[in-house]
């Protein structure tokens, strides 16, 4: 990936301030029940842009439908258009495991295999097909940029699943990075992990930043403000009906979200008075 | 506390004491008598169980030498005690063609329902699963005589293998279905999300995650073959000797069991009995085998 990356990188300079992804008027549902409502918005490449938000506004739904991850729910379906560069991402050509090969993800909840923490990490190379001349490198590196490979380096054969929550959600970042996506969608990935993992995850984003484009999902204000290149604010609303859906409040780079912000219920929420 | 306290039972009450046991209240005494009658329920439950294992165990035990295994099944009244050897191969050779006809394609069939249908399918497919696992065994090896013993092949090790696996199906189908369901959905989603297919998913992590469990349900479903003596009546007959033809009757110990248990014959009743103790230590190897393949699961 990296080769081609070189090789490529006139192109992509030309094509640097492309959005990775554009969507118009994006309305998702779950059955009838109109969880997010006319989405529009660009995530600008090799930024990270923080989605914040009250619980239940819809920022994971939004999330997965950025790899396609959606489609595994039967009672999903969306209206208006999302893009991944120019290529309509719900187009019927369009093949959701190609997607996801570009744009990784690591989940709300830690989901470790049930295997052990090396072939955790090999899986992704495995499937997808990387030639890899050195396994062993590949998972010693990405263990080490999750900020994870000093506490499992003598039991790399032990199960993923035997780690405490904070260090399984770490070997999720590493098993999400070790393919070296596009694109990276983090929900909520600091949730579980202490404040010391927590800076280290954040320096890891921040060092990804010069390759990949990340999407972070966080609950917590100081990340965001840390981190996130642009902030996302999203909020729920009851509908007519009486239905809470979510929609886009407010997008722009994290200093203005959070220091001038131009909706009173962004400032509520930024300044922690909410409710 | 204060006076008022008395009254107002809502305040919290701060005695520390409060949170010992008391003996003799009516929440112990309640609490006590429904575990002796818990207790007591379970001890019924156990005795058929020790009853049947120590009698088998004792009218068996005495006929189980070298004999037994080595030997064919003894005419009535010879002097010759005679032997199971012929059946203990005939049990074993058509579970095992059972186990060969029904594993792939109930493995696969609940493969199929856990992991790639949806819609009404596999409400209609479990369900009729569930109804196949009901139905008498009996009338299995009655099936399997119209479809395979009349128009084809006889009395054979075949047909008798064929009817063993259509009881084995059921169970085979229901177990890996259940097996598979319990692997969580996080983990198919994190397969997915690392942009393998659904067939790598399902073979590389979910397959091999839900496999002690549907090793558990193979080996039960096996025991359950074993012991199983109608189906085989109608299908495999019985034979007093060797057979090394699938095509033709072959002994099986259930069908000797039944042949022999009810005889006048001292000499073929108590080969009934051994032979009995030996389907119980057949089934309680199993059962050993699918408890060691439960401990290995992760889920
Ligand atoms: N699989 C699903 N089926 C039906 N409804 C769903 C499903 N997943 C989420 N929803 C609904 O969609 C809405 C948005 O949920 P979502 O998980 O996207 O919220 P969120 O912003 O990520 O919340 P949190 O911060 O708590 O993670 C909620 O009302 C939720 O009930
Ligand atoms: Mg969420």
């Amino acid at each position: 990936m990296n080769s081609s990356h070189t090789a490529e990188s006139n192109a992509q300079d030309q094509k640097s301030k492309e959005p990775v992804f554009r969507t118009e008027d994006l309305n998702i549902y779950y059955g009838d029940f109109l969880a997010v409502r006319g989405v529009s918005m660009e995530i600008q490449p090799r930024k990270i842009t923080a989605f914040i938000g009250p619980s239940g506004c819809g920022k994971s739904t939004l999330l997965r439908c950025f790899n396609r991850l959606n489609d595994l729910i039967p009672s999903f379906h969306l209206k208006g258009k999302a893009y991944y560069h120019d290529q309509d991402l719900f187009a019927d050509d369009v093949d959701p495991v190609a997607v996801r090969r570009r744009i990784g993800m690591v989940f709300q909840q830690p989901n470790p295999f049930p295997k052990s923490i090396y072939n955790n990490i090999a899986y992704g190379a495995r499937v997808t097909g990387m030639q890899i001349d050195d396994m062993d490198e590949l998972v010693e590196k990405s263990l080490r940029q999750a900020a994870l490979w000093d506490e499992v380096k003598d039991k790399l054969g032990a199960n993923g699943l035997s780690l405490s929550g904070g260090q399984q959600q770490r070997l999720c970042i590493a098993r999400a990075i070790s393919t070296t996506p596009d694109v990276i969608l983090m929900d909520e990935p600091c949730s579980s992990l202490d404040p010391i993992s927590t800076l280290k995850v954040e320096d890891l984003l921040q060092e990804l930043t010069n390759d990949y484009t990340i999407v972070i999902v966080t609950h917590n204000m100081q990340q965001a403000t840390r981190v996130a290149d642009e902030t996302a604010f999203f909020n729920a609303e009851a509908s007519d009906d009486g239905k809470r859906y979510g929609f886009l409040v407010e997008y722009g780079p994290t200093e203005r979200i959070f220091s001038q912000p131009q909706e009173e219920s962004t400032q509520r929420y930024v300044s922690g008075r909410f409710g | 506390m204060t006076s008022h306290s008395q009254a107002d039972s809502r305040q919290p009450d701060q005695n520390a004491k409060n949170i010992t046991r008391k003996k003799g209240s009516r929440q112990s005494l309640g609490e006590t008598a429904w575990t002796v009658v818990a207790g007591l329920c379970l001890l019924t439950a156990l005795v058929p169980l020790f009853l049947v294992i120590a009698y088998v165990l004792v009218q068996g035990f005495s006929r189980l030498d070298v004999a037994a295994f080595t030997r064919l099944p003894p005419p009535p009244l010879s002097a010759n005690e005679g032997g199971f050897a012929n059946a203990l191969a005939g049990t074993l050779i058509m579970v095992a063609i059972g186990a060969l006809i029904s594993v792939p394609f109930g493995v696969l069939a609940a493969i199929y329902l856990a992991e790639f249908s949806s819609g009404q399918i596999p409400r209609w497919i479990r369900f009729a699963t569930n109804v196949l696992s009901g139905v008498p065994s009996i009338l299995m090896g009655v099936f399997i005589y119209g479809l395979l013993v009349l128009p084809f092949f006889g009395f054979s090790a075949i047909a008798g293998g064929a009817a063993l696996a259509v009881l084995m199906l059921p169970i085979i189908v229901r177990t890996t279905d259940e097996s598979l369901q319990i692997v969580p959905q996080s983990v198919r989603w994190a397969s997915l999300g690392m942009g393998a297919s659904k067939f790598q998913t399902v073979l590389r992590v979910v397959l091999p995650a839900a496999l002690p469990a549907i090793a558990t349900g193979l080996t039960l479903a096996v025991a359950r073959a074993a012991g199983e003596t109608a189906p085989l009546i109608f299908t495999a007959l019985f034979a007093q000797y060797w057979t090394d033809d699938l095509l033709s009757p072959i002994a099986s110990l259930s069908v000797l069991v039944y042949n022999f248990a009810a005889v006048p014959y001292e000499n073929q009743r108590e080969l009934a009995w051994a032979a009995s103790l030996i389907l119980v230590l057949i089934v309680l190897l199993t059962s050993i085998l699918s408890r060691w393949a439960t401990r290995k699961q992760v889920y």
